[in-house]
């Protein structure tokens, strides 16, 4: 176990700004995960605290030691790739004892910790088959017995699900996390995938263009969103956004309801809507909008849960409201949270 | 796929060739035929002659022809020039493609990596390649010629050698042989790194990674992962290079002729020098034919190896 901190980690590839001073520090045995859109730098940035890329300038630091100068082998980490990485020559079993092996441990020891791993993860049965004779799944337990097997102090893993389909990683996804829970070993999990950051992250940094944007515990960067960007990429559909000149103003669809759904009393701010357009997803239905009054001219959307059964037409006129203390205030400029204001 | 072609073959009369030609009955021979023709021509027909003439008695300037049976290898396999070229064939061989084999990988290992200066390495590597050989050999039978060698000359100017010590490469049986092996070297390595660089840049990137971060030592990653995910590969270009220097005769027919006192002479220039030169067509033919067994055991391994690699 170990704590991981990189300090004002950039990366350069020609002129492109792939990681551009990201600072970060983990907790003791903590699960991490980066967050962002395709391109904004993740992969790179787990490559460097992982050894495989060279940062431009910065440091990154392992159980308090400075690793930037030393190869991924003195690092004491394990990585999970995307694709797995699973050597194709060998069987399971020695793929999992591959680590072990390059270590030097003796070899009644090395069977010892195969079997343990490899039973944790519920596949001591395929020990002799070789990955192409493994479904997805399997292959994914099989890159993650090779990584536990060395009891490494962090683990590093690049999106490690997304070679699976829908329902696979969705239970992927709990086994996963019992399995850190377990080995309560520092965990840093890139992701692109939202769902799988809030519900699997004990803190989530949320990246753009190669910098942080926010980090914080799933509640934190969902409740209380940093920037427009953290506002707008996270929720689905994400956080609705009035652009005024003197002000941003944010709130989240869930929030945003007919007027009759809420309590008379309770400090609501009203804002009529005109609809424009109804979607039913099963579970909720969407409103699209456009508001009016004194917000004249915004499109906004309202999530409702489809137990509230409001009544209502595209082209008619709605009278909709939300909490005030869930609107969120940002600069317009600069994009960042903003103290609340009168309106 | 084929079901669907079969069921529309029916509506589409073959009367024009163009509907002839929509048809994989006809279109699949009509596709292969050529290929098939000129294996027959170049390859079947020569091949055919020279099983006849290996049991009969033909010989240049003679027009008459008898079948005589294996006497032919009989008398062949007792000669001792014969025996010996049959050692120096394998030597020739085995130790050209082991040296083609390592050096070829250690090239392609290197051409991997990026580097200032690297489309240079690459040109440079591939020009023995588009040389013509003769013309190449014939540079180095100057490189090792006895009283202009630039070799002796080098090694002179290091203090190597003395003047009176300079080398006669292609005149002492063993420098001979070695000097005959460096040229096919020079030779077959540009299309043996050239395969070996496809197949390993054929290797997934994470893997390589993912051998780093597991902590395999360079060592432990070349024979461990590297090595073994493009042995197919390498096995295809060994095994391509043997039936080559079993067969090629170009670089010993120009440097040595075989000699000195046939210690670099090998079964290809044997069978060049017994039925061509020396007109006996039907000996010439039966030692061509010793050849055979041998290529075929190489074939056969290079349709094994070829077939492991499409399961992996
Ligand atoms: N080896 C490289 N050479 C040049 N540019 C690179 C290289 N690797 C990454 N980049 C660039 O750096 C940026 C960040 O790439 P990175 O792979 O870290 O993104 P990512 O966040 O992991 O995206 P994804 O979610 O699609 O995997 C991209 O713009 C990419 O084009
Ligand atoms: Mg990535």
């Amino acid at each position: 176990m170990a704590i991981v901190e990189t300090r004002d980690v950039q990366k350069l590839f020609g002129d492109v700004r792939a990681v551009d001073g990201v600072n970060l520090a983990t907790n003791e045995g903590e699960f991490l995960v980066l967050l962002g859109p395709s391109g904004c730098g993740k992969t790179t940035l787990l490559r460097m605290i992982a050894g495989l890329e060279q940062p431009s300038s910065g440091d990154i630091i392992i159980g308090g030691q400075v690793v930037t100068a030393l190869p991924p082998r003195a690092r004491k980490i394990a990585m999970v790739f995307q694709s797995y990485a699973l050597y194709p020559h060998m069987t399971v079993g020695k793929n999992i004892a591959f680590p072990l092996k390059a270590q030097g441990t003796p070899r009644e020891e090395q069977q010892k910790r195969v079997q343990r791993s490899a039973s944790m993860l519920g596949i001591g049965h395929l020990l002799h088959r070789k990955p192409r004779e493994l479904s997805g799944g399997e292959r994914q337990r099989v890159a993650l017995a090779r990584a536990l097997v060395r009891e490494p102090a962090v683990f590093l893993l690049d999106e490690p699900l997304s070679n699976l389909d829908a329902k696979l990683r969705t239970s992927a996804r709990d086994e996963l996390q019992q399995f850190q829970r377990q080995v309560a070993t520092t965990t840093i999990y890139v992701t692109h995938d939202q769902v799988e950051a809030m519900g699997l992250g004990h803190r989530i940094a949320v990246m753009d263009s190669g910098r942080v944007r926010q980090l914080g515990t799933p509640q934190e960067v969902y409740h209380d969103p940093a920037d427009t960007f953290v506002a707008t990429f996270l929720g689905s559909p994400p956080m609705n956004l009035i652009e005024k000149p003197e002000y941003s103003l944010g709130f989240r669809p869930e929030n945003f309801l007919p007027r009759e759904v809420y309590a008379k009393d309770g400090h609501l701010f009203a804002l009529p809507c005109r609809v424009t357009r109804l979607e039913y997803l099963g579970s909720d239905r969407l409103v699209y909008g456009v508001t009016e009054g004194k917000l004249e001219g915004h499109r906004v959307i309202s999530k409702l849960p489809s137990n509230i059964s409001v009544f209502m037409q595209p082209g008619e006129r709605h009278e909709f409201a939300l909490p005030e203390k869930e609107l969120k205030f940002f600069d317009p400029r600069t994009g960042l949270r903003a103290a609340p204001r009168a309106l | 796929m084929t079901t669907l072609e079969r069921g529309a073959a029916p509506q589409a009369p073959a009367k024009s060739l163009g509907g002839l030609l929509d048809r994989p009955e006809w279109l699949g021979p009509l596709m292969i035929g050529p290929a098939v023709l000129f294996i027959a021509l170049v390859v079947g027909i020569p091949f055919l002659l020279a099983l006849y003439y290996s049991v009969s008695d033909i010989s240049m300037g003679d027009r008459t022809m008898r079948f005589v049976g294996l006497k032919n290898f009989i008398a062949v396999a007792g000669t001792s020039n014969f025996q010996t070229s049959i050692v120096n064939t394998f030597v020739f061989a085995i130790v050209s493609q082991i040296l083609v084999i390592v050096l070829g990988t250690a090239l392609a290992l290197a051409l991997l990596r990026d580097f200032r200066g690297k489309w240079f390495v690459r040109f440079l590597l591939l020009l023995p390649w588009v040389a013509p050989i003769s013309l190449g050999t014939i540079g180095w039978l100057w490189i090792f010629d006895s009283t202009y060698s630039v070799l002796n000359w080098t090694l002179e100017a290091l203090g190597l050698i003395t003047p009176h010590g300079w080398y006669m490469w292609l005149g002492i049986p063993y420098l001979a042989m070695g000097s005959v092996i460096a040229v096919h070297v020079w030779r077959i390595l540009p299309l043996a790194t050239v395969i070996l660089l496809a197949g390993l840049s054929s290797i997934p990137h994470d893997i390589h990674d993912a051998a780093r971060v597991d902590g395999a030592g360079y060592w432990r990653h070349l024979f461990q992962i590297t090595v073994p995910l493009v042995r197919p590969i390498m096995l295809v270009a060994g095994l391509f290079g043997l039936v080559f220097a079993f067969t090629d005769m170009i670089v010993i027919f120009v440097l040595t002729r075989g000699g000195p006192y046939d210690t670099t002479q090998v079964l290809s220039t044997l069978a060049f020098f017994t039925g061509i030169q020396g007109g006996d067509l039907a000996e010439g033919a039966a030692i061509a034919l010793f050849l055979f067994p041998m290529l075929l055991a190489v074939a056969i391994g290079f349709l094994r190896v070829a077939r492991r690699a499409e399961v992996v």
